[in-house]
């Protein structure tokens, strides 16, 4: 974290933040040329990049510091700066979700969310919900009903899972269906994989 | 001593039991390590430029640019390339510090481009060019005569779309050239096959000092066999760059050039006597596999002994990424083009779909087998509660129907070899250099070798994934369990025979009184002259010990240790509502032999797989190609699309494992199951709404121009 950057803010380049960096909105940026706009941004919000600068991750309980480029995604910061790798990419675009992370409590595509702006949130990945000796409820479901094959996807459905149980600690099976429709599996292994979110909702909702 | 023959049924502790995949673990938790996750210390990301045209001549490639890049470390062309034949083919290559770096230094490559007209339409005959590709022909009996004699003769048109593999984890390696060696770790299906040819592609580098290894990978599908033109360029920029590289193909990369499965369409007629008894096939096939490769093309599918038979193949040349061996390569194809027309057989003659396939598995090479299949998924699905002829009368605009296929594959093991080695400390390792594609193949080896000396599957470490063990064939056909079955068996077995003749003196018996059971050596028809395993191994002294085993698949399948030949039957339960056509999976079962099961967890879940990959290609897939730019559409996962956990309904499964099954030995399972899905989907589709759906994927606007054209629409 820079010291030009107010770190009570979630991510220094919020939505607002920018609003209010470009002024009065649509009417006067449309009139403005993109080196004004720039500097309109300038002179209130933070612009950073294009070169990398440190920023600060708080992963599994840890905080990690780590010089990216603004434009880095979280998954290829977690993948190719941290070697947590247990987050997949697979689409790269936000939808099969074989990227997922739980961030501040809920699950978000990795893929689709940059580095930059997960600073100062809680970031949970596969690795920090359980290891092959300890597995938290929802793995150790997914290994008992076999709800995996070759596994490329098996990570992300597991954070979503985890997710999903802890608000749904009652699942049923039609809410399991609804629930992990924004993750995909090639190999087919969702019938196992609904008696495992169902069994791992029962047991003290997944965790 | 101990024999290489199947334990009995009442011998068996681990065999066909419901057991845990080993590496389950590993994968749930984000510790087992894909190709995709290699992080070596250097690494270098590589990125590809490749074609955007159809086709095109390369007047010349400039990367001056992008070799003058931050960050960027070598620059890769195809020197020999002049002319491209699809979009997607790889041109050239960026080595970058982050892959944002080598993104960014690709978009700098020049490349002088001639476009060249195209062609990537395959479901239209015009194109079909008879001088350059000859069309197969087949005739047998004699079909006119045939078909004018019949009762009925039903007639239509049938096809499925060219789909992609779609591999979660891409193609890909890291390949580091280190001190004379490359270091390679491939997403592959043939850990000890996969670098065959590589050394030669880079000037003759020594094929021994390249080493594979592949502990975990995302998914091949028929796929991932080559080192391919990606594995070529990573360890050409390891070479320049003394730093190791990874090169994992992009997404809409991998969808249209890392393999597909051919289109097939037909016209066939079918010839039929009032009892249902079909007596004429006559089928004009055609589709495509890209530039070069075969078309699905041997109807009729299963029901081979149909005794008048003719068909023509016609090959259409299309300027899209080749064809790789998809999951029982042709058969789906193949199996939706011929039950979808015998299926209209039936429905012309007013016949219930079962009793007409009952009759005719007399044309098939199994028929008790289909038989006993057929009933018991009929019984599974309640198919005589549900069951109704074409067209559901049920008022209201949701139709729901049954239908169903049958299948066959071969399933041989494959040439195996494997090591156990059984330490003095009573630890047991088997090495082979197989592959564990998610089928579970870990897990069997150690089952296999867990049975055969009377140990807990924990107890015995499996090593595969390298090149440096013991030669084990491609993970391809369904060969691989039969191979590594047999060949774990055999090896596992000769050790302990080697730890007999060591023992034996101490029992005070001879080595082939003796058996390994429950963690002991004991004489077999005196249990309790006994010596526990730790003690037994301890008798070692200071060497291991290891032996070799090996799977000849001609002497095996006579051993009956494993065999050939599998069949199965599916039946799908749909709903379709005719105002929006979405077709909706009910439910679907599987009934499936496979000789001696290994893991019946593990081989329920490859049949669960076929079923939902079934659905995915019925359903969805199609790799969608625009006549005008000659490019894939939906190169992406969002307008690819793959079935979701909501989609696929209730799948029931059910193995055969009837000793008569069990006796014939290991056979493979991976293919089977992801054969007939396509053409019960398809045929339940038709008897819910009355009239066929010619083409699949299923799809809402097929299924409304299907009734509109069928009059079942105003």
């Amino acid at each position: 974290m820079t010291d030009k950057r107010d770190s009570s803010n979630t991510s220094g380049l919020s939505r607002r933040g920018f609003l209010k960096g470009i002024g009065v909105g649509t009417v006067a940026s449309g009139l403005m040329s993109p080196a004004g706009l720039k500097n309109a941004v300038a002179k209130d919000a933070n612009v950073v990049g294009p070169e990398e600068i440190p920023v600060t991750l708080k992963i599994n309980g840890k905080s990690r510091t780590l010089n990216v480029e603004p434009r880095v995604t979280l998954l290829d910061a977690l993948r190719n700066r941290l070697d947590l790798t247990g987050a997949k990419k697979v689409c790269d675009r936000g939808t099969c979700g074989a990227c997922t992370v739980i961030v501040d409590g809920h699950p978000v595509y990795s893929c689709s969310m940059l580095a930059v702006e997960a600073e100062g949130r809680e970031i949970t990945t596969v690795e920090g919900l359980g290891t092959p000796v300890q597995m938290n409820e929802v793995q150790k479901a997914f290994v008992h009903h076999d709800a995996q094959q070759c596994g490329f996807c098996t990570p992300g459905f597991v954070v979503a899972s985890t997710a999903f149980v802890r608000k749904h600690p009652n699942a049923t099976l039609e809410q399991v269906r609804q629930g992990l429709g924004g993750n995909l599996c090639r190999c087919g292994t969702y019938a196992g994989m609904m008696l495992a979110v169902v069994d791992a909702a029962k047991a003290k909702g997944g965790v | 001593m101990a024999t290489v023959a199947w334990p009995p049924a009442d011998k068996r502790t681990l065999i066909g039991k419901r057991i845990d995949r080993l590496d389950g673990p590993a994968k749930a938790t984000g510790a087992a390590k894909y190709t995709y996750d290699i992080n070596r210390p250097g690494l270098l990301f590589c990125k590809l430029l490749t074609s955007p045209y159809a086709h095109a001549e390369i007047g010349g490639i400039d990367t001056s640019a992008a070799a003058g890049m931050p960050r960027v470390k070598a620059v890769w062309k195809d020197e020999e390339l002049n002319e491209v034949q699809y979009v997607g083919q790889i041109v050239a290559a960026v080595a970058a510090e982050t892959e944002e770096a080598a993104n960014e230094a690709v978009r700098r490559i020049k490349v002088e481009w001639k476009p060249l007209p195209h062609q990537v339409v395959d479901s239209d005959p015009k194109f079909f060019d008879d001088a350059k590709n000859r069309p197969g022909k087949r005739d047998v009996g004699n079909v006119e005569e045939a078909l004018a004699k019949a009762d009925v003769v039903s007639q239509g048109e049938y096809g499925i779309a060219v789909i992609t593999h779609c591999c979660l984890e891409p193609h890909g390696q890291v390949a580091e050239m280190r001190d004379g060696d490359l270091y390679l770790w491939a997403s592959t299906q043939a850990v000890s096959g996969v670098a065959n040819g590589l050394g030669e592609k880079l000037d003759g580098f020594p094929q021994n000092k390249i080493h594979v290894d592949c502990q975990y990978m995302g998914g091949g599908f028929g796929s991932k066999f080559n080192y391919d033109k990606w594995g070529v360029i990573s360890a050409a920029l390891s070479k320049q760059t003394g730093q190791p590289v990874k090169l994992m193909l992009e997404r809409d990369t991998e969808l249209m050039i890392a393999g597909n499965r051919p289109s097939a369409f037909a016209k066939i007629k079918v010839g039929a006597q009032k009892d249902g008894t079909v007596t004429a096939f006559d089928a004009e096939v055609w589709g495509t596999s890209g530039m070069g490769g075969g078309i699905p093309d041997q109807v009729p599918y299963v029901f081979g002994k149909i005794p008048n038979q003719r068909r023509v193949a016609r090959r259409i040349q299309t300027h899209r990424g080749g064809a790789r061996a998809w999951r029982a390569p042709n058969h789906p194809q193949l199996a939706v083009l011929t039950m979808s027309a015998l299926a209209d057989t039936a429905a012309a003659l007013k016949m219930d779909e079962l009793e007409f396939f009952l009759k005719n598995v007399a044309l098939t090479d199994r028929p008790e087998v289909y038989f006993e299949e057929l009933k018991i998924a009929a019984e599974m699905i309640g198919y005589n509660q549900k069951k109704h002829l074409r067209g559901d009368q049920t008022p209201g605009p949701i139709k729901r129907g049954l239908g169903m296929s049958i299948h066959t594959w071969g399933g041989r093991g494959h040439d195996s070899e494997c090591d156990v080695t059984i330490s003095p400390d009573g630890s047991v390792e088997a090495k082979l250099g197989s592959q564990d594609l998610g089928t579970g193949n870990r897990t069997v080896i150690g089952i296999v070798v867990a049975e055969t000396l009377g140990l807990p599957l924990e107890a015995v470490k499996v090593q595969i994934g390298k090149n440096e063990y013991p030669n084990s064939g491609g993970s391809g056909g369904s060969t691989t369990v039969g191979g590594v079955s047999v060949s774990s068996r055999q090896a596992a077995t000769a050790a302990l025979n080697a730890l007999f003749d060591i023992v034996a003196p101490k029992l005070g018996v001879a080595a082939d009184a003796l058996e390994a059971s429950n963690g002991q050596i004991r004489q077999i028809d005196k249990p309790d002259n006994k010596i526990s395993w730790k003690s037994a191994c301890a008798m070692l002294g200071v060497n291991s010990l290891t032996k070799r085993g090996a799977s000849k698949p001609g002497e095996a399948q006579q051993q009956k240790l494993m065999d050939a030949g599998v069949g199965g039957a599916q039946i799908a339960d749909v709903s379709v509502d005719i105002e929006t056509g979405i077709v909706t999976m009910n439910e679907m079962v599987a009934v499936q032999d496979c000789g001696l099961i290994i893991d019946l967890k593990t081989a329920e879940s490859q049949v669960y797989g076929g079923l939902i990959m079934g659905i995915t290609y019925a359903l969805f897939e199609e790799a969608v190609y625009d006549p005008t730019t000659g490019r894939m559409l939906n190169a992406d996962m969002e307008f690819y699309r793959l079935a979701g956990i909501k989609d696929v309904g209730q799948l029931k499964v059910h193995m055969m494992t009837t000793k008569a099954y069990e006796d014939r030995g290991v056979i493979g399972l991976g293919e089977p199951p992801v054969i007939s899905p396509g053409a019960a989907i398809a045929n339940a589709v038709a008897n819910a709404v009355g009239v066929r759906v010619p083409n699949l994927p299923l799809t809402p606007d097929r299924v409304i121009a299907a009734l509109q054209k069928g009059g079942a629409l105003a």
